[in-house]
């Protein structure tokens, strides 16, 4: 084993790593941020405001991701009308396909995390939602919501974890992700065991930190939850 | 402890020995699958192409058995080292940075490499025409060598796994160039209907430094006798008509070189 190739090329790596951050944050976000109205849509009792979010949802948990990235990346190339749309200076860059494939596909699972949160709700509160004669807007951002984001917040973790490996497909299709750099490094030198290695370690000081800051969340969310001696202030008693 | 070791250092004397008086009745090789006219898959599902011909030809001329395993590229070099196959036939250029891995037969063919671009995109050839562009490669080939080393600093490298997602590429303007085998290029896209608006640009590139000595067969180091059997096959082909037979099909010019 000969570590020293890792060294001299630590530059590709954190290349890889700067290309891997941007593309999981990014999708992340706009995953997150289609994913909450088109759940609320999708708790809604009309169907034809449903079907069009089920029919989204379930195709993109319904097939790999790998294919979801093939179909954008090679598949719309392929359409000469999308080869000459305004679209195409977009779709011509492997980022963007990337990017647009992860936003998506995060999005259909957190769809489907908050939504099932959101039915997860006490009936209770949202009967005393009611009956404080909140309206329906009201009563989804001062109850359900929040109550609904914190249930939602473990699952979601996993689903931030699981985009940040899934991200490993970038490479793919040309981006130097961490994956990218590694079989840059490991395709210069054929030492699979050293460039992957690497890689991993990249991957796992990631998820480590994701779950630190994911559990200091969970902590401040589910206070009123937690045993009164876990929390890190004492709350006095109010003095009569 | 002392009597394991004893056991252990004789059962490696053992297996050392087996694979010295190795007879090759049957042999593996590896073979890439998606580089024709080299190696390509039938529409059939069959592998097809020169290498994939040859392979059976030195099989025969060898007495041995040939089973084709097919493996992408990139993993090509460590599944012959995790003994997945005992040789790869995979138009692989004989260069150093390959032989402090593996070890090679005499080449059987060589052919320069070459640029392309559309047609009518660059008037002339020169690193200033170059400047900003994008180039495609097929990652961890001597053309991904070549051009990092040489245009590292100058163009925008895009690797691909295999080189058919290279041609997808530059027709669908995601590279402005591609580096690779003339003899690939010209047989694998070129005079393909998708080729149609593209042609070759710059010099024939056979630097010895980068291109190496031709394409050879690539072998464990351990397994030097295979390494000869296939230069005596390479041989006997050449010399009894059926390396011509085998290139006629595909070429309309001597691909060994000089």
């Amino acid at each position: 084993m000969d570590f020293a190739i890792i060294a001299s090329n630590i530059d590709i790596y954190l290349e890889g790593l700067k290309n891997t951050l941007i593309l999981v944050s990014i999708s992340l976000i706009f995953g997150l941020v289609m994913a909450i109205p088109l759940a609320v849509l999708r708790t809604s009792g009309n169907l034809y405001v449903q079907a069009p979010i089920r029919a989204f949802v379930y195709f993109f948990r319904g097939t790999p991701l790998l294919v979801q990235m093939f179909l954008v990346y090679y598949g719309f190339g392929q359409f000469e009308a999308m080869r000459e749309s305004v679209l195409w200076p977009l779709f011509r860059e492997a980022y963007f396909c990337a990017l647009f494939t992860f936003a998506l596909n995060t999005c259909a699972y957190t769809t489907e995390i908050i939504r099932g949160s959101i039915v997860a709700t006490p009936h209770g509160e949202i009967e005393a939602a009611r009956a404080a004669g909140m309206s329906t807007f009201l009563m989804l951002r001062r109850i359900v919501l929040p109550s609904a984001f914190r249930r939602a917040l473990p699952a979601y973790s996993n689903e931030i974890i699981f985009m940040l490996h899934g991200s490993s497909l970038a490479s793919v299709i040309t981006i130097i992700d961490i994956t990218g750099a590694a079989r840059i490094v490991n395709s210069r030198y054929y030492s699979p065991w050293e460039a992957f290695l690497t890689a991993a370690v990249f991957y796992m000081a990631i998820t480590f930190t994701i779950v630190f800051f994911v559990r200091k969340l969970e902590k401040l969310w589910q206070r009123h939850l937690m045993p009164l001696e876990q929390l890190d202030t004492k709350i006095e008693a109010p003095s009569i | 402890m002392k009597r394991i070791l004893v056991v252990l250092s004789l059962c490696m004397v053992l297996a050392a020995g087996s694979v010295m008086a190795k007879e090759w009745k049957k042999v593996r090789i590896g073979v890439e699958g998606a580089y024709p006219p080299f190696s390509f898959v039938e529409p059939n599902g069959e592998l097809a192409g020169f290498d994939i011909e040859i392979a059976k030809a030195l099989g025969a001329a060898m007495g041995a058995e040939v089973t084709l395993v097919a493996q992408d590229w990139d993993g090509i070099i460590p599944a012959l080292l995790a003994k997945k196959y005992d040789a790869i036939i995979a138009s692989m250029s004989i260069t150093e940075e390959r032989k402090q891995k593996v070890d090679f037969s005499k080449k059987y063919y060589q052919t320069p490499a070459k640029f392309v671009c559309k047609k009518g995109a660059m008037a002339t050839f020169s690193r200033e025409a170059m400047k900003g562009k994008s180039v495609g490669v097929q990652r961890a080939t001597i053309h991904d060598k070549y051009l990092t080393d040489n245009y590292g600093t100058d163009v925008d490298i895009k690797r691909y796994g295999t080189q058919d997602e290279a041609y997808l590429d530059i027709v669908a303007g995601r590279v402005d160039m591609l580096l690779a085998d003339s003899v690939a290029l010209s047989d694998g896209f070129l005079k393909k209907p998708e080729g149609k608006d593209y042609q070759f640009i710059g010099p024939d590139l056979n630097d010895q430094k980068w291109f190496g000595d031709g394409a050879g067969i690539a072998i464990r180091k351990e397994d030097k006798d295979l390494g000869e059997l296939f230069t005596k096959a390479i041989d006997t082909i050449r010399a009894n008509g059926t390396y011509k037979k085998i290139q006629d099909k595909y070429f309309d010019f001597d691909v060994y070189g000089e």
